[in-house]
């Protein structure tokens, strides 16, 4: 029995071997790049989810990043993903739900792109229907009340341009444009869009003090019988500030927008969205899938005394028959200040994301 | 060359593995690898991934439960022979059974033989139960407090929803931990709430899978009769709570079947 698959293991290295002998007309390796991981995830979570089959190179990340903001890959070359995925807001937008190319708002607030590579579950979007940063890039251009376009066109366009056929030989060594390796050059640069360096993280790793206030309100966000936010949004050990997984954190009775339901199906998943990231929330209001809070005051009067019962709301969520725990003035104030330590200005400066 | 080189590599080693498995037949082994497959049951009916947020459960004190969700760590897998000689796994699982997550397989392996007691640690011990120390649980979100609690992690997660004559679907949260009187800084009681879980004797003479099961109603029932209308939620501070979930659980574990 064992001699077959010696057999078969010989004939898989002799024919790789053949192949080998044909002479490469291609000798050209793009340059590996592997992330640069912050010191704080580094000791403090696991590695980053890269993909074998797209592995992270320097002229893949430049063409994922010419892409990322060019509006060629929308239909009238108006919007690029860019439009609802700004650098100056953490790369999301500052309206409730997005504008599309039409002017057509959808009914989904964009989401802050940043430390993606750390999403282990790679389910991506408010409810989860993305399977990985690649499968994910191929949607907004064909989405028709996002970009509008469609991916023949896209893929023609990009293959008369000028410029991105060479573009596509040094980061994938073909002159042959798919949409599949666009999509894999945007997830390279989504990949590198990574976020530690907030005033909490530099406390962490003793580059700055948190005040009195800052640290009460993290007390507040780790004490059960008050914010109880860490069993969903991280702690100090988990510096994603999300656990990435689909909660419904109690905003609704009933449900317009299902959620993780529509896309599972289990009536039990209805109003579950994915726990956002902490990070950045300085820059990224509107708040919530919807975009309802414009402020963070909104959104914790929303935890303390704004929750809404239903049959799928989380179990975490205390007293919701009275709307919530009843924050103190004071707690508020000192939960606030601590969310926004979590906030990183050079993350909306860093010149490698600039357009 | 290299692909030569990597040629070479493949067949020494399917030429050797294959001579090891030859030796299988021959002589007896000297070393076991161990797993482990974790099930679930409520009082002897089976609870499936498919039962969380579905099936409703009756607990000692008559209230109905659903289960949301519901993970924990084992750990420190110990082999004790007759002569107190002993070989411990040392580090942990955690058993995530929402997302039907229920093995563990660890690297070591152990020396085959009789042994009169195979254990675990459910939990972690003090030792262990280092803040921050372990990246894969830090990713799950497992970690507890440090100011307030002392830090390290939770021994399980048990979250789920329960009704009776006065509330419907109410929440729980049964989180257990090293018991803590919360506070800046925060005081521990002498007594562990991990538990020391003893499988039996088994003699091991070739690679081997434990079944090793949980009856979850066992949470509510032995010694203390749980009363969620008392004890539901913001159980993590509650040092007394956590001693009686500690003795609650000295018969939630059990042996199942065991395949070697
Ligand atoms: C018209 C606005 C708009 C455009 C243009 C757009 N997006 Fe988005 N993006 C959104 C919205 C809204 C969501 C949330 C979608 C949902 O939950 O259904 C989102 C979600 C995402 C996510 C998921 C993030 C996460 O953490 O789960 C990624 C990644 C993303 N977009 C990348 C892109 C890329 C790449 C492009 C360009 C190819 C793009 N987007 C173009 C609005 C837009
Ligand atoms: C049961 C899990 C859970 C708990 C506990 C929880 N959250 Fe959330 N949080 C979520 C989910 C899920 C969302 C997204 C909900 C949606 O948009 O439908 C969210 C959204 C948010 C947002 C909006 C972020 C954005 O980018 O839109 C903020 C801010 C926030 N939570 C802060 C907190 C704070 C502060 C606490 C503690 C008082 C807390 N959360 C407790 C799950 C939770």
């Amino acid at each position: 029995m064992k001699n077959w698959f010696i057999y078969l293991l010989l004939i898989v290295s002799v024919s790789s071997c053949s192949k080998d002998d044909t002479p490469d007309t291609e000798v050209y390796e793009p340059t590996p790049n592997s992330l640069e991981i912050p010191a704080i995830f580094e000791q403090n979570i696991i590695a980053p989810v890269i993909p074998n089959n797209n592995p992270q190179t320097i002229e893949g990340v430049a063409l994922g990043k010419k892409l990322f903001f060019d509006p060629i890959l929308s239909g009238d070359e108006t919007m690029s993903c860019a439009n609802c995925h700004s650098p100056q807001n953490a790369f999301t937008d500052n309206t409730p739900t997005s504008d599309g190319i039409n002017g057509v708002f959808g009914n989904r607030n964009s989401m802050p792109l940043f430390n993606l590579a750390w999403n282990y579950g790679e389910r991506f979007a408010w409810d989860g229907k993305e399977l990985s940063l690649e499968r994910q890039a191929l949607e907004p251009v064909q989405n028709t009340i996002e970009m509008n376009s469609n991916w023949d066109d896209v893929v023609n366009k990009l293959q008369t341009h000028p410029e991105y056929p060479e573009l596509f030989r040094k980061a994938f060594k073909t002159t042959t444009i798919t949409k599949e390796l666009t999509a894999k050059a945007i997830a390279q640069f989504e990949r590198t869009l990574i976020s530690a360096n907030s005033k909490f993280d530099r406390a962490d790793q003793g580059l700055a003090t948190l005040t009195p206030q800052e640290q009460n309100g993290l007390n507040v966000f780790l004490d059960e019988a008050k914010g109880d936010c860490f069993h969903c949004h991280g702690n100090p050990n988990n510096p994603l500030w999300t656990d990435n997984i689909f909660h419904n954190n109690g905003l609704d009775s009933t449900f317009s927008d299902l959620g993780l339901g529509a896309v599972t199906g289990d009536p039990n998943d209805n109003g579950k969205f994915k726990s956002p990231s902490l990070r950045n929330l300085a820059y990224t209001a509107p708040y919530m899938h919807d975009g309802r809070f414009s402020t963070l005051d909104e959104v914790i009067d929303f935890y303390s005394e704004g929750l809404q019962n239903s049959s799928t709301i989380d179990p975490l969520m205390k007293k919701v028959d009275q709307g919530g725990v009843q924050l103190s003035d004071q707690d508020k104030a000192d939960l606030k200040a601590f969310l926004l330590s979590l906030s990183d200005p050079s993350f909306l400066t860093n010149p490698d994301f600039q357009n | 060359m290299k692909k030569i080189f990597a040629l070479l590599i493949i067949s020494a080693i399917t030429f050797t593995s294959c001579s090891d498995d030859n030796d299988d037949n021959l002589k007896t082994k000297t070393e076991a690898k161990t797993s482990f497959n974790f099930t679930h049951n409520w009082d002897d009916t089976a609870i499936a991934g498919s039962d969380f947020e579905n099936t409703q459960y009756t607990n000692a004190n008559g209230e109905m439960i659903t289960m949301t969700r519901l993970r924990y760590i084992i750990s420190d897998v110990t082999f004790t022979k007759a002569n107190g000689e002993s070989t411990t796994i040392e580090g942990y699982k955690l058993v995530d059974v929402t997302n039907d997550d229920l093995n563990y397989n660890p690297e070591m392996k152990i020396p085959t033989g009789a042994y009169t007691s195979v254990s675990f640690t459910y939990g972690l011990k003090h030792e262990d139960n280092i803040d921050g120390a372990y990246t894969d649980l830090n990713s799950a979100s497992f970690n507890v407090p440090m100011a307030a609690l002392g830090g390290g992690y939770h021994y399980m997660q048990f979250d789920g929803k329960y009704t009776n004559s006065t509330v419907t679907d109410a929440p729980f949260n049964y989180h257990h931990i090293r018991a803590v009187n919360a506070g800046m800084p925060p005081v521990f009681p002498d007594q562990p709430t991990f538990i020391t879980v003893d499988l039996g004797a088994m003699t091991i003479s070739d690679d081997i899978t434990i079944e090793v099961k949980m009856n979850v109603a066992e949470w509510f029932k032995n010694p203390n009769t749980w009363d969620l209308n008392v004890l539901n939620q913001v159980l993590m501070p509650n040092a007394n709570a956590q001693l009686l979930m500690n003795q609650n659980g000295q018969n939630v574990f059990g042996l199942g079947t065991v395949t070697q």
